[in-house]
């Protein structure tokens, strides 16, 4: 099996080295962090650390197993791998998972001995660690709640802290949130089909529907009206192409969505990236009328580099709406024909099988949208959900709510009011209005004075939400789309250069040192040179083929050494999945697909913090999602 | 820049007096001088005169002094090179051995003497004094919340101006924000273009813009160079922001009566880039439309060279070669048939290291290959720099050895 295989070809050594710098932030923390021990005698605090210590051995002899682990579970790797050996890895690592037990029984200790306040996002291993143990069984989760007493925060603050788990299960009537993308060709019918779906919903009301079809007539352009709802500015309504991400929510019977609505031209491919770095899972809009589905599938057109995108950007989910279906006749052989020649590329670019649905719609006429569709062309082949209903169906992703605060802005406006607004999405951890966070790269602190959740108010929010913030104590000319919002605690390191591992797509020109790109990273799009390449990886094993190549060719996995102009705020994937993958473009098409492995000179010194803690609930949450 | 007096022993040494025009010269000056070489021109040197009495006054007097020069600095965005060094000829003013720093001016003369004059600096004193290869174009790139204005001559790519405006996403029912801050963007790109273009000689427009939110450089003191006019404006873009722009910028033109932009108009041309980013100039320099305008800039032909060279890396990467120690001992091989070279080697201050570069391309040509000496300054010489600043492309495939390739690769860090 590869697995075994890539476990002797490991780099131990980097595992090592790594640890070293682990251990010493650990000491460093120990030493010089006054608030989180603040409220103990020296003598608890004495015994707290012999404790620690040695659950830090115990971790450091676990480390290269947990992390050889999470480095198979890459996408990278995943995607030129048959996804069924995943699986029964997932179940192993869960049954052997008796360190995990260990950090409960230092924790259970620490409470017993010490009256101390259980710190809950403060940088203490015991309390990252925590939270993993909890989240495979959600009844022992509340239990141990039920017994510990209220944490409260180590600033001394006298708010009560959140159970963020609890809290975020009581949200919205339990309907958990989900983020989704559409994607797809230009003119497939994303903003017709998601508009009409909207309309259907009963979340644009007739009037204002009925205006745009008045108006969408006037303009000769009748077909749009749906299309309307969420292109909004004269610009793609005159054009009719959608060239930002238009955002939206709306609810099924189970679950919260807000929707993405990703454009589709070619020169918007930085916007859609944004949209899509955003998302849980992606909706795959493709045109059926002949010849239009190969002109958006073959080379150039759009639905092949989408496809890949998301995949990267860590969408596993797919629902591919096979769209103006009534063009057709409904007829199923154009599905069938459809839906062979997109599940063979569509399994290449990684997509498990079992988590990519076909569902045939009309996205002008609205059949198969809300409701299972009754033209008796389609029911006599087609027994399968609706569009709606396969949304529903999809399963939430676990959220890293335990990690530090991060959000990613995407967006920066004036507000009425004091402060200014920023928008985007929560990555990880999760945030209460009064808190303050730290703005990188600039490196600025602000205050949170409001928080707003689909235009309603809230008084925090947790990973998965796509929130705006209301921000003080800054100035908006600091803050520019891309910056990383964090916990200023466990702040986010702004670098120049860093190393990554990346996958090579159908490239036409081969990578050479000095080669100028395009780092698409979350909401960021920054100018960037390839510095050094560094090795060339066998594809599914990671072996070191090759040291120092003359250049990278497609379809290559590599390591290579990335320099931007501008500091970006970064952190590795093996801390956190979601923040560590960036994509790389040149000349308008796609090249590669990146995760970060190594920050090389980071411009602000980190804060002291616990990477073994990240390191150790992260190896968990690889498995777990 | 004119020649007025060359005069080069057997040798190779000797002097030569030339005389720069335009602010590029400055450019070419800076490639020429080396550290060791005398220049000598007019300067402005501040002497301390002390009476009879014993009074000291001071005053400032034009001399012309000649220099063993030791520090040579350029500064790309206002065109100027100065000149530090010791005086090696003693007059009324300034004494000998004392320091002096040369700025050197356009149109006056100087005289620059060399103990070697190998054929790179020749070719670049030919080129230099060519009288066809000017044209300049302006460039704007753009994308939406960002435009570099950027002007191409011959030898340079200049950034004049970088616009970089924050401009709020639509929002759910709200596009008004969207909108005045795209309008907000389009205005001080306009701006730029009045202020950092000329479009006929004698034009100086003094703008000050005055942003609440842009974050646009209010430089006030605007140098005004002695370029040579625009020949053409490109504005690039994806999607549609540059023919949103250009229908502002007319629009406004108009309505603000602005004349100097109407009469211009068919100045304007617009192609297509991927982004707003300034190394995207290189896709715009390439596009056919534009080629056909400018026939043959400089700028251009590098362009397409370096793009051939990848072309060749991807169908026949053994002939393909970069990194000095490669393209060397392709050179031995007698294999080099193009071979891509920065300027900026040459500017190396080490003498052995300089005449290897200059072997090497008196090499290639002996060999009936064709050498082009990239621009630093421009967008592919930055990327060839980045690569090692050397690179060749072969007329027979070498296979490659890789215990070459271990030293090569040293060499380049």
């Amino acid at each position: 099996m590869s697995r075994h295989r890539n476990v002797r070809g490991y780099n131990y050594d980097e595992d090592f080295e790594d640890d070293d710098m682990y251990g010493q932030s650990v000491e460093d923390d120990y030493c010089i962090s006054p608030f989180i021990y603040s409220r103990q005698d020296s003598r608890q605090a004495r015994h707290v650390e012999t404790l620690e210590e040695a659950e830090y051995e115990e971790e450091e002899e676990e480390m290269p197993t947990s992390d050889t682990v999470a480095s198979t579970l890459d996408p990278l790797q995943q995607e030129s791998r048959v996804e069924a050996e995943v699986v029964p890895k997932v179940a192993r690592m869960t049954v052997s998972g008796k360190k995990q037990t260990m950090g409960f029984d230092v924790r259970s200790a620490e409470e017993n001995g010490i009256v101390a306040p259980s710190v809950r996002r403060g940088p203490s291993p015991d309390v990252t660690a925590a939270p993993t143990t909890e989240t495979p069984s959600k009844s022992s989760a509340v239990n141990e709640d039920s017994a510990a007493p209220t944490p409260t925060r180590p600033t001394g603050k006298s708010k009560q802290q959140l159970n963020i788990r609890a809290e975020l299960e009581k949200r919205q009537g339990g309907k958990p949130l989900l983020n989704l993308v559409v994607i797809g060709h230009v003119d497939a019918g994303k903003s017709t089909l998601m508009g009409h779906l909207l309309y259907l919903l009963g979340n644009v009301n007739k009037r204002t529907m009925h205006k745009y079809e008045q108006e969408s007539k006037k303009a000769g352009k009748a077909s749009f009206a749906y299309a309307w709802v969420l292109d909004e500015t004269g610009e793609e309504r005159d054009r009719g192409v959608t060239m930002d991400v238009g955002m939206t929510k709306f609810e099924t019977d189970s679950k919260v969505i807000t929707l993405m609505d990703a454009p589709g031209h070619k020169d918007f491919i930085p916007n859609m990236i944004t949209g899509a770095a955003q998302a849980d899972v992606a909706v795959l809009v493709v045109d059926a009328s002949r010849g239009e589905f190969e002109a958006g599938f073959e080379a150039g057109g759009q639905t092949r580099e989408h496809g890949l995108l998301v995949r990267s950007l860590g969408v596993t989910q797919l629902a591919v709406a096979v769209n103006k279906m009534d063009q057709v006749n409904w007829q199923q052989e154009r599905f069938r024909d459809i839906v062979s020649k997109l599940g063979h590329f569509l399994k290449q670019a990684g997509f498990k099988d079992s988590d990519v649905f076909y569902i045939p719609t009309s996205g002008l006429s609205g059949e198969n949208l809300t409701t299972r569709s009754k033209v008796a062309d389609l029911t006599a082949w087609y027994t399968g959900p609706c569009l709606l209903e396969q949304i529903d169906a999809f399963k939430p992703p676990q959220r890293s709510v335990e990690k530090p605060f991060r959000l990613c802005v995407s967006d920066v406006f004036k507000d009425q009011g004091s402060g200014f607004c920023v928008t985007g999405k929560i990555e990880a951890g999760f945030i209460q209005t009064g808190d303050k966070v730290l703005a990188m790269p600039p490196n600025e602190t602000c205050t949170v004075k409001g928080i707003t959740l689909h235009d309603e108010a809230l008084d925090w929010a947790a990973a998965g939400d796509h929130v705006s913030l209301t921000v003080t104590g800054m100035d908006i000319i600091k803050i520019n789309v891309g910056c990383i919002f964090c916990d200023p605690k466990e702040a986010i390191r702004a670098c120049t250069r860093f190393r990554a591992r990346i996958l090579l797509f159908n490239i036409e020109v081969p990578i050479t040192q000095g080669f100028p790109v395009l780092l698409h990273y979350q909401t960021v799009s920054e100018p960037a040179t390839i510095r050094k390449l560094v090795s060339v990886l066998h594809k599914s094993s990671g072996e070191v083929l090759k040291k120092k190549p003359k250049c990278l060719s497609k379809g290559q996995n590599a390591v290579v050494e990335i320099q931007t102009q501008r500091p970006v705020a970064l952190e590795l994937y093996k801390d956190y999945k979601e923040l560590g993958r960036f994509m790389l473009r040149y000349v308008g098409s796609t090249i590669a697909a990146g995760v970060v492995t190594e920050v090389k000179g980071s411009t602000y010194p980190p804060f002291p913090t616990k990477h073994i803690a990240i390191l150790y609930s992260s190896a968990f949450f690889d498995i777990a999602s | 820049m004119k020649l007025v007096h060359k005069d080069i022993e057997k040798d190779n040494a000797g002097q030569v007096t030339l005389i720069p025009e335009e602010a590029e010269d400055m450019w070419h000056t800076y490639n020429l001088l080396q550290v060791g070489d005398s220049l000598r021109a007019s300067t402005i040197r501040k002497v301390q005169t002390e009476s009879s009495t014993g009074s000291v006054g001071s005053s400032r007097v034009r001399t012309t002094l000649t220099l063993c020069v030791e520090t040579i600095d350029f500064d790309s965005q206002a065109c100027q090179l100065r000149v530090k060094g010791t005086n090696i000829q003693e007059n009324q003013y300034v004494k000998m051995g004392a320091y002096h720093t040369i700025e050197l001016e356009l149109n006056r003369k100087f005289t620059l003497a060399k103990k070697v004059w190998d054929s790179v600096v020749l070719d670049r004193i030919e080129q230099a004094c060519d009288p066809a290869q000017k044209a300049d174009v302006a460039a704007v790139v753009m994308q939406e919340g960002l435009a570099n204005l950027v002007l191409v001559t011959p030898a340079m790519t200049l950034l004049r101006a970088k616009v970089e405006v924050t401009i709020p996403r639509k929002r759910k029912g709200s596009c008004t924000q969207h909108d005045k801050a795209l309008e907000r963007f389009y205005e001080a790109v306009m701006q730029g273009i009045l202020r950092h273009f000329s479009f006929d000689g004698n034009f100086v427009l003094k703008i000050q813009i005055r942003m609440d939110n842009g974050q646009i450089n209010t430089d006030i003191f605007v140098v005004f160079l002695c370029f040579s006019v625009v020949k053409c404006i490109l504005v690039a873009s994806p999607g549609f922001v540059k023919d949103q722009f250009i229908s502002y910028l007319f629009k406004e033109a108009v309505r603000q009566d602005c004349k100097i932009l109407l009469e211009n108009r068919s100045k304007f041309m617009v192609v297509h880039s991927s982004s707003g980013h300034k190394y995207s100039l290189k896709e715009v320099l390439c596009d056919p439309a534009v080629t056909a305008r400018l026939s043959d800039t400089k700028a251009a032909g590098e362009v397409k060279a370096l793009e051939d060279f990848y072309k060749m890396l991807q169908q026949e990467p053994d002939r393909a070669f970069y990194g000095l120690a490669h393209v060397e001992r392709a050179s031995e091989a007698l294999a080099v048939d193009i071979l891509l070279i920065s300027d900026k080697l040459f500017r190396h201050q080490d003498i052995a290291t300089r005449s290897r570069y200059v072997r090497l391309v008196d090499n290639v040509k002996e060999n009936g290959g064709n050498v082009r000496i990239f621009s630093s300054l421009h967008v592919s010489g930055d990327q060839l720099n980045q690569l090692s600043g050397v690179a060749a492309i072969l007329r027979f495939p070498i296979a490659d050895v890789s215990e070459a390739e271990e030293d090569s690769s040293s060499d380049e860090d």
